[in-house]
């Protein structure tokens, strides 16, 4: 191989992981983060973005030269070079993707990682309780029956709880046609928005009345279905506060576009405030 | 072993002219035509509808339809276009078209079973879009039919739709049997496998992945029928049924449908490349390789449309690098296309351009494929706008440009006459620029909050969908010069003769359009479909 073709080849190879760094690093076309999830959701979509736009670039420009550079003139009637296949060639075009998809395979199986994605699924509510049954008395535990989670994202092993060491805040969530009903157990407060500090984790136990739903948060990058007879759970650590929406994400009836509400995200002292506003035992 | 023409089979039954096309016909070229014109006209159907979904978008509130309405409109939208236009005519059509040119023989291995398999599509399409005057409403639990949603929503339009799915889905597999048959045991002695034009290699993985998967959707389907009318409680959680269940059957047939669509597109694109760029087609060796690798992969990547549901972390993981794997064979044949054009003397027709199209078109829509089979990236973006942006890139932008591509190739074949060009280049960039302003902002509208399948959205959201409708709006006109070209053309086209492009593939070596018995004589042995610059390079050694 010519060193000429060679090294136009390295130069135009540079220039377009360039061009893709620049556009995906540089392009924001996500929506305000405001858990701690959502910075490690970033990096993984501007990674993705950046391989994205360079793949797509050079087929762009490959195409796009060959088109001009080997149309049919007129007049010319004659057939192009008998050229069959390249093993060298061919093995090339097999190992790029291949690594391109190792990389973005383990990069993401690394943030999902730390989204809490493989924590094991149980009800870690129902595990306290049994070990604080299984100190008190021993054989009562073994009666103790342990609720199936089928599917959710647990708590992060690396969220900023084991720092701050704030224990998680339970929410039970109910999903109806066409609204989401959350229940704090602590104070025993029943609201059809959302309301959770800053900084603590807040864990999630959905469960559903009618048909599938699903919980959203774009701002918070997290997902997860509300599914009639299958519990689930969705944990997450708000970082901002503010007022963001929760919508509703699984076809679920007529009304499914106005299935949406709003998460209210609190600094520690304005959550509190509201738990005291609304909890029954101080209003009554 | 010799193949009785459709002649001999009903003598004097075989209706000709014009009135072959509306009746049980046993050729092969009749049931391709009736496929496409069929498939056509609910194309058109599926659009309208397309263009319902789009008006009611152009503002936030639900104002344009009632909002059941609007879910029977979306429902019915992805129903018809998925398996009344898409799948028949990618494989009915152009499969029943060509696959008998292809390997030398003079109709399909069963004929009467090819027919049947045709005349099940009308009946089912018209109960199908019938259940919306008749039972008092369509299903509305989109193409998915997720239980309890599709248990809980009017129960007769729910059946008509399950009985309509059946019979569409029992249509497809009688087709693939009839292609694998053909395949495999119809070739003209002499012709090997590895000879075979690359569609016929297409249409045999998709013929497998259509035997092997759509009885499942067929069972689940019926399942879903007992749960409706008879109350039992398979995926009523009610009665203690599992409605995650359905969605992993439903998927095990859903998600190979989608290479279903797509894997005979790229046979299609392989055929008219070469012809068009003047070159052999490149890399025929590692094609049917990565066909077969698609068609094995694609048979266990379905739980990925199931991240957000109930499914254990382990099952998330392998289910996204199954599917990430699949990227391997696809970018093979990417990049072989790619070479195919290299080097070429590309003639920029109307065929060419929309195969160009498609090339771009898919390859987005692949990009963003990887991403959505990245768990953490999908628990964002699943159910959302981001998805449908995406899967029209890959069924619309890819196997939909292949069909137009393929219809300015052929249609000489089928008539005898060349599409107009210029009405053939308009229609190409009416259709691309209508087609990337529609589906583009869906991309970032998903990101940013949008979910699918609703009938209001945040006023935010308010400009880039009136791009998108605008874009729907070019793209339903983009059908007016195709039209207009098909219709004028076959009363007062230009003569095209027998090959207008000079091509090796078999079907071209027979009049335009071809005689009921294909060959006037034996059927030729065409070893080297894409043998094109042999001649210039036996010219120069001499």
């Amino acid at each position: 191989m010519p060193i000429r073709t060679v090294i136009t080849a390295l130069l135009a190879t540079t220039a377009l992981v360039l061009a893709g760094l620049w556009v995906g690093q540089g392009v924001n076309l996500l929506p305000l983060a405001a858990s701690s999830n959502a910075p490690t959701y970033d990096a993984l979509f501007r990674v993705l973005f950046s391989i994205g736009t360079t793949l797509f670039l050079g087929i762009v420009i490959v195409l796009g030269y060959s088109l001009v550079r080997f149309r049919r003139r007129s007049g010319d009637s004659g057939d192009g070079v008998a050229l069959e296949g390249n093993l060298l060639l061919e093995i090339v075009w097999t190992a790029i993707p291949a690594v391109v998809i190792l990389f973005v395979g383990i990069y993401s199986y690394d943030i999902y990682e730390r989204m809490g994605g493989m924590v094991p699924l149980m009800d870690h509510a129902a595990m306290d309780h049994m070990a604080v049954d299984h100190m008190a008395m021993d054989h009562a535990a073994v009666a103790t029956p342990q609720k199936r989670i089928w599917g959710g994202i647990g708590p992060a092993a690396s969220a900023p709880s084991a720092t701050s060491r704030l224990p998680t805040l339970p929410v039970d969530v109910t999903a109806m046609q066409f609204a989401f009903i959350f229940h704090y157990p602590e104070g025993d407060i029943t609201s059809g928005e959302l309301h959770v500090p800053v900084g603590q984790p807040v864990e999630l136990r959905m469960s559903a009345l009618d048909v599938i739903h699903a919980f959203w948060v774009p701002q918070f990058r997290l997902k997860q279905d509300v599914i009639p007879g299958q519990p689930t759970v969705l944990s997450f650590t708000a970082t901002r506060a503010g007022t963001y929406p929760v919508i509703c994400a699984e076809l679920c009836g007529p009304y499914h576009g106005g299935m949406r509400t709003s998460v209210v995200v609190h600094e520690p002292d304005d959550y509190q405030a509201w738990l005291q506003q609304n909890s029954p035992a101080t209003t009554a | 072993m010799t193949v009785a023409t459709p002649r001999d089979l009903e003598p004097g039954l075989q209706p000709s002219g014009w009135l072959r096309y509306f009746s049980f016909s046993l050729d092969h070229k009749v049931i391709g035509l009736q496929y496409l014109v069929c498939g056509f006209f609910f194309y058109l159907v599926g659009g309208l509808l397309a263009g319902a979904i789009r008006t009611e978008l152009a503002t936030p509130l639900s104002d344009f339809m009632p909002r059941d309405t609007y879910n029977e409109v979306l429902t019915l939208h992805g129903t018809v276009m998925i398996f009344l236009w898409i799948v028949p005519v990618v494989n009915g059509a152009f499969g029943n078209y060509l696959i008998p040119f292809y390997v030398g023989a003079r109709d399909m291995a069963f004929p009467r079973l090819n027919a049947v398999a045709f005349w099940m599509i009308p009946p089912a399409g018209l109960l199908l879009i019938s259940s919306y005057f008749l039972a008092g409403a369509a299903a509305q639990s989109g193409w998915t039919a997720y239980p309890p949603l599709s248990l809980t929503t009017p129960a007769a339009g729910q059946v008509v739709w399950i009985l309509s799915v059946l019979l569409l889905g029992g249509s497809s597999i009688f087709g693939a049997v009839n292609f694998i048959a053909t395949i495999l045991k119809l070739r003209r002695p002499g012709l090997k496998m590895m000879q075979l034009p690359m569609y016929c290699w297409a249409m045999l993985g998709t013929s497998l992945l259509v035997v092997l998967s759509t009885p499942v959707l067929a069972g689940v389907l019926i399942l879903l029928s007992f749960d409706i009318i008879a109350h039992t409680g398979f995926f009523n959680p009610a009665l203690g049924g599992n409605v995650v269940v359905y969605q992993h059957l439903f998927w095990f047939y859903s998600h190979p449908a989608v290479y279903i669509m797509v894997l005979p597109a790229f046979g299609l694109v392989s055929e008219i490349l070469p012809v068009h760029a003047r070159k052999p087609l490149f890399g025929y060796t590692t094609m049917v390789y990565s066909i077969m690798a698609i068609v094995f992969l694609g048979l266990i990547v379905w739980a990925h449309h199931m991240f957000t549901s109930g499914t254990p972390p382990w099952m998330r993981l392998f289910f996204t690098i199954a599917t990430s794997f699949i990227a391997v064979p696809t970018g093979i044949k990417f990049f072989n296309w790619l070479a195919t054009l290299w080097g070429g003397k590309i003639a920029l027709n109307s065929a060419m351009l929309f195969s160009c199209g498609f090339i771009l078109n898919f390859v987005f829509g692949g990009i963003t494929g990887i991403t959505l089979a990245q768990v953490p990236f999908d628990i964002h973006v699943h159910d959302t706008y981001y998805v449908v942006g995406h899967f029209h890139y890959i069924v619309y932008g890819g196997t939909v440009f292949v069909i137009f591509a393929s219809l300015y190739h052929w249609y000489p074949k089928f008539t005898g006459r060349l599409l107009n060009e210029d009405l053939g280049r308009l229609h190409f960039l009416l259709t691309f620029i209508g087609f990337n302003l529609c589906f583009l902002p869906q991309h970032w509208l998903g990101l940013n909050g949008m979910p699918r399948r609703v009938a209001e959205y945040d006023p935010t959201f308010t400009t880039l969908n009136q791009v998108s409708s605008v874009g729907a709006l070019i793209m339903a006109i983009s059908t007016l010069p195709l039209l207009i070209n098909v219709v004028v053309t076959a009363l007062n086209g230009k003569p095209a003769g027998d090959n207008p492009w000079n091509a090796l593939t078999p079907e071209w070596l027979t009049s335009s359009p071809p005689p009921v018995e294909n060959w006037k004589g034996a059927a030729p042995l065409v070893t080297e479909p894409y043998g094109y610059g042999q001649t210039e390079a036996q010219e120069a050694a001499r």
